[in-house]
């Protein structure tokens, strides 16, 4: 140890190899839904502000809530709602698949392919439904 | 990455410094916990809006005010923030090795989570009690 400590400390910097970096590897989906679930942690963490907003505008009064819900209303509104309901999705079901692998389950290569489509068709399944049935609810898109 | 000699830190020093975060694994744990937590409150969070869709202002409130929904709505806020917390610390730990860099943009998530949450906590308790 202490020897360790006197070479780091004195000894000149030695190039260290280092592993190589995203861009080497060849994409694939187990990856790919690596990343876009820490995307959608990351989108989901500014939709909280929509959250806060719409609650905000509740506790306001009716016109703060006419204001949000002129908003919500807008296609740019819808989008960015659509958005935010596949991203919850989507992350919840990533994170299921997480937890799945922290009880050492799922790691074969066909199970993790499995539970990879399974995450990415399921979350595209349900966001479709879930608006399908909200629509319905509602009466139709207004 | 350039790092000199001296900074380099032995797999020891590490686990005596407890890693990046200075926490060791309460924070995987915690993690875990609030995700666990997060798919029955989700699941419930969804039905809630859900079932608000196309409801005037005056529903809304009496809703959302009501104790069974706000006391959900309050737990999905709360645990959702502070999964948020040690996800988005966990974003900049892995991208951000400066040092003043990395603890501004902690001390940032901080404020935020804060904010927002504070902010809907509010709202909703003031939804609640009234006034």
């Amino acid at each position: 140890m202490a020897e360790l400590q006197t070479r780091s400390m004195t000894g000149p910097a030695r190039q260290r190899p280092l592993s190589p970096h995203l861009q080497i590897y060849r994409p694939m989906l187990t990856m790919m839904m690596s990343i876009v679930h820490r995307i959608t942690g990351g989108a989901l963490y500014y939709g909280m502000l929509l959250l806060a907003w719409w609650l905000i505008a509740a506790a306001s009064g009716p016109n703060a809530y006419a204001t949000f819900e002129a908003f919500i209303g807008s296609v740019i509104g819808r989008l960015i709602l659509f958005g935010f309901t596949w991203a919850l999705i989507h992350h919840a079901l990533g994170g299921i698949r997480h937890l799945i692998w922290d009880t050492i389950h799922g790691f074969e290569p066909a199970e993790r392919e499995l539970l990879a489509v399974a995450t990415l068709v399921g979350s595209i399944v349900l966001t479709l439904l879930l608006w399908g049935v909200c629509y319905l609810m509602i009466g139709g898109p207004r | 990455m350039t790092e000199s000699p001296a900074r380099r830190m032995t797999p020891l020093r590490r686990v005596r410094g407890l890693g990046s975060a200075h926490s060791g694994t309460r924070d995987f744990w915690h993690l875990r916990v609030t995700s666990v937590a997060g798919i029955p409150l989700t699941i419930a969070f969804i039905v809630i809006v859900a079932s608000l869709l196309g409801r005037n202002h005056a529903a809304v409130v009496q809703i959302l005010g009501s104790p069974l929904v706000a006391i959900i709505m309050l737990l999905f806020i709360i645990n959702m923030a502070y999964h948020m917390w040690i996800g988005m610390q966990e974003i900049v730990l892995d991208y951000f090795h400066d040092e003043y860099i990395k603890f501004s943009l902690l001390m940032a998530n901080t404020f935020f989570v804060f904010a927002v949450t504070f902010a809907s906590v509010f709202a909703i308790l003031k939804l609640s009690f009234g006034v």
